[in-house]
Parts: C-alpha cells; structure tokens; sequence
C-alpha cells in the first residue's frame, strides 16, 4: 500500500517553509497578504460563504462546520468576539502545540480574517497554562504584527480594526469545552454552562462569541487564497481539506502529521508514523481520537480517517490524537490510567461525572493492585451505564470510553486479571 | 503592594479586558502574585482580590480548581512529569522513579532545600517526547536516564546563580 502524498500542508507550512514563523519569512511567502485581500475587496458575508463552500469543518473534536457557525451570529448584537480555543488538553493530541510554535502568523493572520468575517474587533486566544511558552511567543508575534500594521487600528486602511489578546488558563482540561472555558476567561473556574443559549448568541459577557480551535482558523488564509475548490481537493467529500494528527505511543515516529482526510488507519499508522516500534511486540490497540474516544483494533485498520467513518465505526477522529499501544499494555493499567485523567479533571459541577468518575477509578485500582472482587467488571459497566448520557456534559461521558472498550474487546483480559486474584 | 510594584505590568493586564470586566484578569493576576510571594498564601490571595474589587472567596475557589495555582509551598522548580496514557507506557513511570530516587523525595513532595518540587501530572500535550517533564512550565523533553542528572544539574545551578526563575511560567524559553 502506497503512502499517499499531499502537495504541500496546508496548516502545518512550517513543513514546507523553514523559518515560517519569522514575520519576514511569512511575509515574503505572501503572509497577511490574504488579510489584506479580505479587509480591502470582500464582504463578510463573502467570506463566510467561501469558508462555508470549502467545507472546513472543526478541528478541535465535534467537526462542527465552521462557516455555518459563523453564520449563527447575529448582526445586530455588538460587541462580538472571537475566540480562540488553544487549551489543547485531550491526551494525545499536540498537533495545535505545533501549529502555536512553528507557524503563529498564519493563525494570527486567520484570526484578523475571522475576526473580521464575524464583525469583531476584539479576539482573546485562550492558551491552556502549560504552554507558556507558546503564549509568551504568541504575544512577542503580536506585538511584531501590530508594528507593521497588520493587526491594530484601521488595517490596510480599511478603518476595520482589531486587537488580539492572549489568554493563559491554569491548567484545567475542561477549559476546552467552549462554555467552560469562556467561564476560565472571564475569571471564573471552568465549570460549562448550560447551552442554549449558545455561545454565538451570549457568549463572552453574555454577547455574541464565535469560539474556533487553533487549527481550524490556521486553514482560513488558505481557503481565501486558494479558493473552497482548491481546499476541496483534498480530503473527502464530507470531510474535505486536510488534519494535522498526533500519533505517539507505540509507533516507530512519533509526531504531527497533516494527512488528506479519509486515508486509512492501516496507512496512517504503517506508511506514515514508521508502524510498530519493536517487531515482537504487535499492535493491541488504538486509542484514536483522544482519551476520550471509544478504542480500536486491528479489526479496524481499514477504516478511513474522516468525521463521519470514525463515528459510523463507534468512535471519533476527535481532536485528531491516535495513541497506539502494543501488545505489552496490560488492559487493567491503560482504563485505569485514561479514568484517573478524567476523575482528576472533573469539574465537580454535576454528580454523575464528579461521582462516577470516583468509582471508576476505585474499581479499575483495586483490580490493578491485585485486589479485584468477583463482579467487578458488571459493576464497571454498570457505573459506566448510570454516567453514560446522564452527564452535564461531554467530560463524564468520554470516561466511559475506556470502561466500554476494554470489556468489548479484552473481556477475557480482564476475567483472567480477577480470576488471578482468588 | 503587590499592584503598587507590578503597576506597569498590571495595567498592561487590565487594559486586555473591557473595564467593567476586570475579573477576566483574575488568573494573569495570580500567576504574578504567585511568582512574587513563591505561592498563593491567604495574603497574597487577598490582595489579588482586592486589585479586582472582588469577594476572598471568589479568589480562593479560582486558587483550588486550576492545577497550576499552588496554594502549599512549593520549591523554586516545580517539575511536573507527564504521566498520562501513552507516557506511562513510554518511560514517564521509570522517570518519576528516577526522579525520587535522586531527589530524596515522593512524588508531590518538595525537597528539604526547597530547590525541587516533584509532581505528577496530566497530559502536557507533547505525547511524541515521552517521557516528558516540565520544569516551571519549560520543556524538556525525551528526558532519558542518561539526560537526567544533567539537567538537574543545570537547574540547581541556575537557582544557585541567582537567574531569575519564574514557578508561574511566566518566563518560560523554549
């Protein structure tokens, strides 16, 4: 099976370009030239509607399609803002980490078209606390751009103008859950609200918020220079354009990679990331969209890599983060280690996850230290079952990810690992 | 105190937010605060609350439910090992053996010269480095056996020459 090429990243320039995050060099391969374009010669409504034709979907998990969000704003409530997810948290995923990094200006440059697109003047990056680096760097870019004009007052003469802020949460994964983390921004633990309203009607300070990931607004430059059809030639139909995908666990190289969207699995994980690490030890399975998603196994290695695949599969494409472990990961270890994740980030807003998360962890510990009891694992399920659907939001529901895939695929595992204890 | 010595920069963080929304600088504030007083003692929570005409107990809820905010006594590094799927299955619970081995300390725990505090944490979003640390929110990645002793070395001394360290991050190179 041939590796399929792509002809250039789209977010991840900085593959192609060396230095792209230097202002001269993003300049002079035509950086902010698109900004530009957009301030200066189309409507909103233009942009909107070419962002809605290429088909850009989400980047951050839901797979949302972002031109029909934008669209949810109404025009006549003011102040609008943008903001901007880049509390990148779920375990697996580092692909924004890079973006943040190695090619700032074309986020930033996306963020003044966006920004623009949906009639605001004030965008607020959230930037999950540990990468504080990331924000001092983001904010060095910034102040770079506004010297030059690029961001500021009446751009490109345009009397449009916008100011970009950077935001450190402080530690919290479910500050990348959008009304939790417009809570964190305005000074306030990161508990979600609940929705409706929706952020694009009373968002943050109850006005009009478009909340986008760091990837996705990364393609917009893009889409306006190239056009929805260009955009369209990668990736599927449904799930056009392209992903910027961690891969890490047990894989021969580890990284990012910006794949088309609908290559499959099999591919991903043997012609891109190297395939397993050591050949005595074979693929047990996969974790494919995060902590969060349902897991897979070499049953699935030919399932396509787009929104709508990996849901029909059971699982999710998620943030774009596939942990691959090999046959060494007790089954035991790995649920405990995702559900300790998940109970330590509980917000403790609602009892189900706040509780449920608890006994999980409980039941999956005493199992791996040796102490399991006869009737473990139908209590695991049925602990799994009163959480699953009955939570406040997405959080309490991904911990039982874990508990569902290990007893659908590794029940003899986990019978032997009790068994073994009596 | 704190707002009269950080003027500059803490107007530089108020003016980020509209001025009848002043809370939003809550956590910029705690993270200075936290790097001046060493952590979030009532004191310096108080104060903070104050600059943001805010009740105490708004503040110290906000202290206890983020990760990064210390309200115990913490060493001038704070080192936070990744111990999260794939990492523990990637070195990171070999590193955090190594690490108490060489510190004298348990996880959590904080040397008795109060250079080092050691901590496990949740995933740091850099899953191809395993095993991954953090040193006050800096990088150091594919921390392996034999890189160890080295980079403890390298971080005493920094603390020992008297470079300005920042258990907030807010100082964090590449």
């Amino acid at each position: 099976m041939p590796k399929t090429e792509i002809k250039e990243h789209i977010v991840m320039r900085n593959r192609d370009v060396e230095n792209i995050r230097d202002l001269d060099v993003y300049l002079a391969n035509g950086g902010y030239a698109m900004a530009k374009q957009a301030l200066t010669s189309m409507t909103p409504a233009a942009i909107i509607d070419e962002v809605k034709k290429s088909g850009l979907r989400g980047r951050g998990g839901a797979g949302f399609p972002t031109g029909v969000k934008w669209s949810f704003v109404p025009k006549e409530l003011n102040p609008k803002y943008l903001v901007v997810n880049a509390d990148e948290s779920e375990p697996g995923t580092f692909n924004n980490h890079e973006i943040i990094d190695e090619n700032p200006h074309q986020l930033l440059e996306g963020i003044v078209i966006s920004a623009f697109a949906i009639g605001a003047n004030v965008a607020y990056i959230y930037i999950r606390g540990e990468f504080a680096y990331g924000a001092r760097f983001l904010e060095q870019k910034i102040a770079e751009a506004r010297e030059r004009g690029l961001i500021g007052k009446n751009l490109f003469g345009s009397g449009y103008d916008v100011e970009i802020y950077v935001h450190r949460g402080a530690g919290a994964y479910i500050c990348g859950e959008e009304t939790a983390l417009l809570e964190s921004l305005e000074g306030k633990i990161g508990q979600p609200r609940l929705k409706p309203p929706f952020p694009a009607v009373a968002g943050l300070y109850a006005k009009p918020t478009v909340v986008n990931n760091v990837e996705t607004l990364t393609n917009v430059p893009r889409i306006i220079e190239k056009g929805a059809d260009w955009f369209r030639s990668f990736g599927t139909e449904k799930s056009p354009g392209t992903k910027a995908v961690s891969i890490s666990g047990h894989v021969k190289k580890p990284g990012n990679y910006e794949i088309p969207l609908g290559i499959t699995i099999r591919e991903f994980i043997f012609e891109w990331a190297g395939g397993m690490r050591d050949p005595n030890l074979p693929l047990k399975f996969i974790i494919p969209g995060g902590a969060s998603s349902n897991w897979l196994t070499e049953e699935h290695l030919d399932i396509p890599m787009t929104w709508d695949d990996m849901a029909a599969a059971g699982t999710m494409l998620g943030s774009g983060a596939m942990v691959v472990l090999d046959t060494s990961v007790p089954v035991v270890r790995a649920a405990l280690k995702v559900d300790e994740f998940f109970k330590h980030e509980s917000c403790g807003k609602c009892s189900p996850c706040r509780e449920g998360t608890h006994f999980l962890v409980k039941v999956w510990e005493r199992i791996d230290e040796g102490h399991g009891r006869v009737g473990d694992i139908e209590l695991l399920a049925d602990v799994g079952k009163q959480m699953l659907g009955k939570c406040f939001c997405p959080l309490g529901d991904s911990s039982v990810s874990a508990v569902n895939s290990a007893i659908k695929f590794f029940r003899p595992e986990l019978d032997a690992a009790i068994d073994a204890q009596h | 105190m704190l707002y009269e010595q950080h003027k500059a920069e803490i107007d530089g963080i108020l003016a980020r937010y509209p001025v009848d929304r002043k809370r939003s600088a809550l956590l910029p504030l705690l993270y200075l605060a936290q790097d001046v007083y060493g952590r979030l003692n009532r004191d310096s929570i108080r104060e903070v609350a104050e600059i943001l005409d805010l009740p105490y107990t708004d503040v110290f809820e906000v202290v206890g439910f983020y990760t990064l905010f210390y309200n115990e006594d913490v060493g001038k590094i704070v080192l936070d090992v990744c111990d999260d799927v794939p990492c523990c299955f990637c070195g990171a619970e070999e590193l955090v053996a190594d690490l108490e081995n060489r510190l004298g300390i348990k996880a959590g725990e904080t040397t008795k010269d109060k250079v080092f505090t050691l901590r496990r944490v949740k995933c740091i979003a850099a899953c191809d480095q395993a095993p991954v640390l953090q040193a006050n929110l800096e990088f150091h990645n594919r921390v392996l056996p034999d890189k160890v002793e080295a980079m403890l070395t390298k971080l005493r001394n920094d603390v020992e020459s008297g470079k300005p360290v920042s258990i907030s991050g807010r100082l964090a190179e590449r």
